[in-house]
Parts: C-alpha cells; sequence; structure tokens
C-alpha cells in the first residue's frame, strides 16, 4: 500500500512517518503542498493520501483527485463513513484521508487511526513547544524588569523580584503582566523609572 | 439561557454578518451564542457541516448544491435559507497580461462584453495558455469566470487552464508565476493589485448584477429538528446585515474582520470591498462601486430558488451534473425561502412574496409585490443581456 503524506510541516509528516513504518508500511512518501505538488502526487499513484486538515491546499488536492486522469480511480473520504466518532477523532485531530476506491477498508482503517494518534501526539508536542517558548519569553520580561529595578531603586536581585511578586499579588495580577507594565512604563519615561 | 451554535467560515470579508451577528450582540439578543470556526479550505469546512462538527457554514452557493446532488465527497442535503452577500468578487490578472486589454480600467470594467473580447485575443498573445486561479470549481466566482468567457466564445475547458488555488495563497501563486491571474472574492483581489502584481479586469457586480455568493448553509435534517435555533439565527442575521450595510459601519466593519481571528489582513483592504471604493490598478484613484458587496438591501438574504437553479444551469452547463428532473428539483430545494419567511413573520423585514422569479430581467430598481412594506429590487440583469426563465430550464440550456 502506497501512502503519500501531504504536509508542510517536516516534524509532523515525520511523526507520522515514523509511525506508520513502525506498524509495518514501507511505501510511504512525503510531499509538501507546493508548486507542482498536485502532478508530483499524480505520478506517484498513491493508495491513500493523507493530509493536514489545516491546509488551504486541500482545495487544490480534491481539485487534482476529481480530474486526474493518471488517478482514474474514485476517491472516498473518511475510512469508515459509518462510523461518526471515527470521522469526529479524524476532524479534530485535523486529518484527512483520500483512499483510492476499492482498496478495502479493514486495510486502510489502522492507517487512519494511526494517523489520528500521531497528529494528536503532534499537537501535544507542538502545545508544549509553546507553552516552553513562553516560560522562555516571560523569563525575559521579569528579568528586564528586575534589572530596571536593581537600577533605578539600587535594589538587590532577590528583593526585586520580591517586589515584583508581592506587586503582582496585591494586584492579583501574573508576574509577567507586572513586569511587562514596569518595562513600559519605563519606555515611555524614557528610562527615567 | 444562551444556546452556542458552531458556525464554520472562511477568511473572507463576505463572512461579516456572522462576525457582526456575534460581535454587535445580535446573536446574544436570540439568545445564542456564535463559536464562529475559522476554516481555510472548502473541503474542510464542507466536511466539519457535513460530519456534523459545526451546525452551519458559511458556503459557496454552488457548493451547497454540488454537496446536495452528491457532486463533491460525501453526499448530504444541504439547506440554505438564507444568503449572506451577493456580489464582491473581481478578476485580477498580471499587469502584463492586462496590457492586452484596454488601458482605461474604469471603461474595461464598465463594458464586460467588450473587455471579454479583447480578453479572447489576448489568450493567444500569451506566453501560454493563461493560468486562472479560481477558488473552487463549485465556486460562484468559477461559475461566473465561465459564463463571461463564454461571451466571447472562449472554451473555459479547452482555451484556458483554471486552476484551484486557495484564497489565502493567490498572491503568492501569482508572485511565483504560478498563475497568471484569478477571481476570488474580496480581500484577495485588492491585495494582489495592492502588490502590484495585478490590476482588475472584471468584477463580479458587472456581470451579473446581483451574483449570488455565499449562503449559509445546514444540514437539512438538522434545520428540520431545530427551527427555533434556526429561526433566531436569521433573525440575527437580518439585523446584523442591516448594520454591515449602513455606510457609517463601514470603517468599523473593516477594522473587526482585520483582525487574526477573522480575515487577518488590513483593515484598509477590506474596507474597499466595503465601502465599493475599489482601486483598479495600483496608485490609481478608488473607483466608485456602491453594489460592489451587499448583505441586506433589496432583500439580499432572501434565497430565491430561481437562483439555486440558475448555478444548477451553470453546473449542467460546464458538464459538471447530468440535466435530469429530479436533479433540477432537489438544486432547487437547496434554497429555502419557506424557512426565511417562517423566522421573519414578525419581523418588519419587506418579504417577496414569489419564491422564484425570472432572473436578468430587472433592468433599473423594481418596486415589486411583498407581504409586507416595501421591496424594491435592484438591477439584476446579466451583461450579455440573457434571461433565466427558471420554468423553462431546457430553452436556456439550449440558448448556448
Amino acid at each position: 500500500m502506497r501512502i503519500v503524506i501531504i504536509d508542510d510541516s517536516g516534524l509532523r509528516a515525520t511523526v507520522l512517518e515514523e509511525g506508520l513504518r513502525e506498524a509495518g508500511y514501507d511505501d510511504i512518501h512525503i510531499v509538501p503542498p507546493r508548486g507542482g505538488f498536485v502532478a508530483r502526487l499524480e505520478r506517484m499513484a498513491p493508495d491513500v493520501v493523507l493530509m493536514d486538515l489545516g491546509s488551504p491546499s486541500r482545495d487544490t488536492l480534491e481539485e487534482m483527485l476529481s480530474v486526474s486522469r493518471a488517478l482514474a480511480r474514485p476517491i472516498a473520504m473518511f475510512v469508515d463513513q459509518s462510523d461518526d466518532s471515527m470521522i469526529g477523532a479524524a476532524i479534530d485531530a485535523g486529518v484527512s484521508a483520500y483512499v483510492v476506491d476499492g482498496l478495502r477498508k479493514e486495510r486502510v482503517k489502522p492507517v487512519l487511526e494511526l494517523a489520528v494518534r500521531r497528529f494528536n501526539a503532534f499537537a501535544k508536542i507542538q502545545t508544549e513547544l509553546d507553552e516552553a517558548r513562553t516560560a522562555l519569553s516571560d523569563r525575559k520580561i521579569i528579568d528586564r524588569a528586575k534589572s530596571i529595578l536593581m537600577s533605578q531603586r539600587g535594589l538587590s536581585e532577590p528583593d526585586a523580584y520580591a517586589l515584583l511578586r508581592s506587586s503582582a499579588m496585591n494586584q492579583g495580577k501574573k508576574i509577567v503582566d507586572v513586569a511587562q507594565a514596569l518595562i513600559t512604563a519605563s519606555d515611555l519615561l524614557g528610562g527615567a523609572l | 439561557m444562551t444556546t452556542a451554535l458552531r458556525i464554520a467560515f472562511l477568511p473572507l470579508t463576505d463572512a461579516a454578518v456572522l462576525a457582526v451577528a456575534r460581535e454587535k450582540g445580535f446573536a446574544e439578543e436570540e439568545g445564542l451564542s456564535l463559536d464562529l470556526v475559522r476554516t481555510v479550505s472548502w473541503a474542510t469546512l464542507r466536511d466539519r457541516l457535513v460530519f456534523g462538527q459545526v451546525q452551519a457554514a458559511h458556503m459557496l452557493a454552488p457548493l451547497a448544491v454540488a454537496v446536495t446532488l452528491g457532486l463533491s465527497q460525501q453526499a448530504a442535503p444541504l439547506s440554505a435559507p438564507y444568503k449572506l452577500n451577493v456580489n464582491g468578487n473581481m478578476l485580477v490578472m498580471a499587469s502584463d497580461f492586462a496590457q492586452a486589454l484596454d488601458p482605461d480600467v474604469a471603461a474595461r470594467l464598465d463594458d464586460p462584453l467588450g473587455t471579454a473580447h479583447d480578453f479572447a485575443a489576448a489568450i493567444g498573445l500569451w506566453r501560454r495558455k493563461p493560468v486562472i486561479g479560481v477558488v473552487h470549481r463549485f465556486s460562484s466566482h468559477a461559475i461566473m469566470l465561465r459564463y463571461w468567457l463564454a461571451s466571447a466564445g472562449v472554451d473555459p475547458d479547452r482555451d484556458v487552464v483554471l486552476r484551484v488555488v486557495p484564497p489565502s495563497l493567490t498572491v503568492e501563486a501569482m508572485r511565483l508565476g504560478e498563475i497568471d491571474g484569478f477571481i476570488a472574492g474580496e480581500p484577495w483581489g485588492s491585495a494582489a493589485v495592492d502588490a502590484g502584481i495585478a490590476e482588475a479586469v472584471a468584477i463580479g457586480e458587472r456581470i451579473w448584477r446581483r451574483g449570488v455568493e455565499k449562503v449559509l448553509a445546514f444540514r437539512t435534517p438538522w434545520l428540520e429538528e431545530n427551527p427555533q435555533l434556526v429561526d433566531g439565527l436569521l433573525r440575527a442575521l437580518v439585523r446584523a446585515a442591516a448594520w454591515c450595510d449602513e455606510p457609517e459601519h463601514h470603517e468599523a466593519l473593516a477594522h473587526l474582520l482585520s483582525q487574526p481571528q477573522y480575515v487577518d489582513q488590513p483593515a484598509e483592504l477590506i474596507l474597499r470591498a466595503l465601502s465599493g471604493g475599489i482601486v483598479a490598478r495600483v496608485d490609481m484613484a478608488p473607483l466608485h462601486m456602491p453594489d460592489f458587496m451587499l448583505f441586506s438591501r433589496e432583500a439580499t438574504p432572501f434565497p430565491w430558488r430561481s437562483q439555486a437553479l440558475w448555478l444548477y444551469s451553470q453546473m449542467v452547463r460546464w458538464k459538471m451534473v447530468e440535466h435530469r428532473s429530479d436533479n433540477a428539483a432537489k438544486a432547487a430545494a437547496v434554497f429555502r425561502p419557506d424557512i426565511f419567511r417562517r423566522a421573519l413573520a414578525d419581523s418588519n423585514v419587506p418579504m417577496p412574496g414569489a419564491s422564484m422569479k425570472v432572473e436578468g430581467a430587472v433592468a433599473s430598481p423594481l418596486a415589486v409585490g411583498s407581504k409586507r412594506g416595501e421591496l424594491t429590487l435592484g438591477p439584476d440583469r446579466f451583461f450579455d443581456g440573457r434571461i433565466f426563465d427558471p420554468e423553462r430550464i431546457e430553452d436556456f440550456l439550449a440558448s448556448f
């Protein structure tokens, strides 16, 4: 079974490809949805095409599937149309599948299930990465506010942090928000704060 | 108590009525809280609706017909009781290509028939078969482009290449030379003009003065099972649409739509379609086109069954579907004037007495029979002067 993954994100495609290989599928190709990707895909004659539901290029792909002569076989979407929970899971995970008509459902179902699991896992990693990135930028903001307090008020680092923390608690805000307000005020006043 | 409704939309200027219903409290007044789901492809919007992830969707009118007829993946009966807008499309072509057309852009746009013939002549001069981007085969834009090209003897399936490009990628595709022009909903045509790589060649409103564009589509069984929610939503949308059409609200509306959760493009670009101040070529003064995109006046939201049938006639013409009486009946039934009437029975919205009309017959504003209030229909002519009588669809098809 030849599986083509159409994806912008190299990382997510790799996560999915690895999963499929572990499950014993070995004819897997990754095609980014750019330029003449449709012609490339046509030459590959895949049995299953997996694509990110969030990709704007899905309309381009569907158009190709509906007019292609090379792939002159009707293509169905979602493996088991009768299973609403499966369809829901696929949509929530953000993955769509185009399957060559005539391919037995039982053969394709595990592929889609795996794709859903891997897309979910990737989304989780992505969220964690975003959170880590936010945490990093939060720390930078707090560091900058601390150094303003240290230079303007002559405080030690622990005292500067304690002041930020107690202000945040008194105002019922996050430390990073108080720190950001301090930096903004300091910038507005030309560093005279 | 409020009920949450999930509605999928594409980031386009004509999603305005949904955004306003949510942001200006019109939905809330009806006890509804709208969860607007931003979606970047028509395929995904369709799947979200068909598989019940959302209750309604901001949909290309021909796509609602196509899904119902089983022409676009999973077949599902859809119902459109409300038109979100009429008009709002623009065909833009690479500046090099446009050189072969009338250099007076305003004159070019005013004379779609002459421009279609100039376009036909320009095809042979171009370095390749022109590649024109359309957002979907079942889009109003693609159907109007085909209608326009064919009037000058151009076969849209043979003499040009129609390539599906999602709206958000059109400008990039032009830059890369993958397409030579495109027809899309705003603000994308304006974005390409502003980038200095394209100019306006035809305006949807000049091809069909009141061209069907986006509808609010529901799965028919859900629509039938939830009359109160549907009616409440339609009442909210009618008020939101009236708000959107008010010229003094256009700037605020453009600003609202420019936000990342909606269109995420500069407010200045979005404003052009709303106010009708269309910049046809970079650095040119805006042209004044007050009917460029309409939401409310002249009973814009009313889903005339004859309009669904006109779309169907074009799908038959281009061999996307075989003409049979059951197909025609199914297509006409996608538009639901009965639901619109029920929902607005107690309002002061002027209500057409009929559900079908002859399309293309009104040359200047016309007062018509209305069950309530004064109803004036705007001009709805096709640029080639054809008239579509929904009772005589075979004759109409035979005329092409």
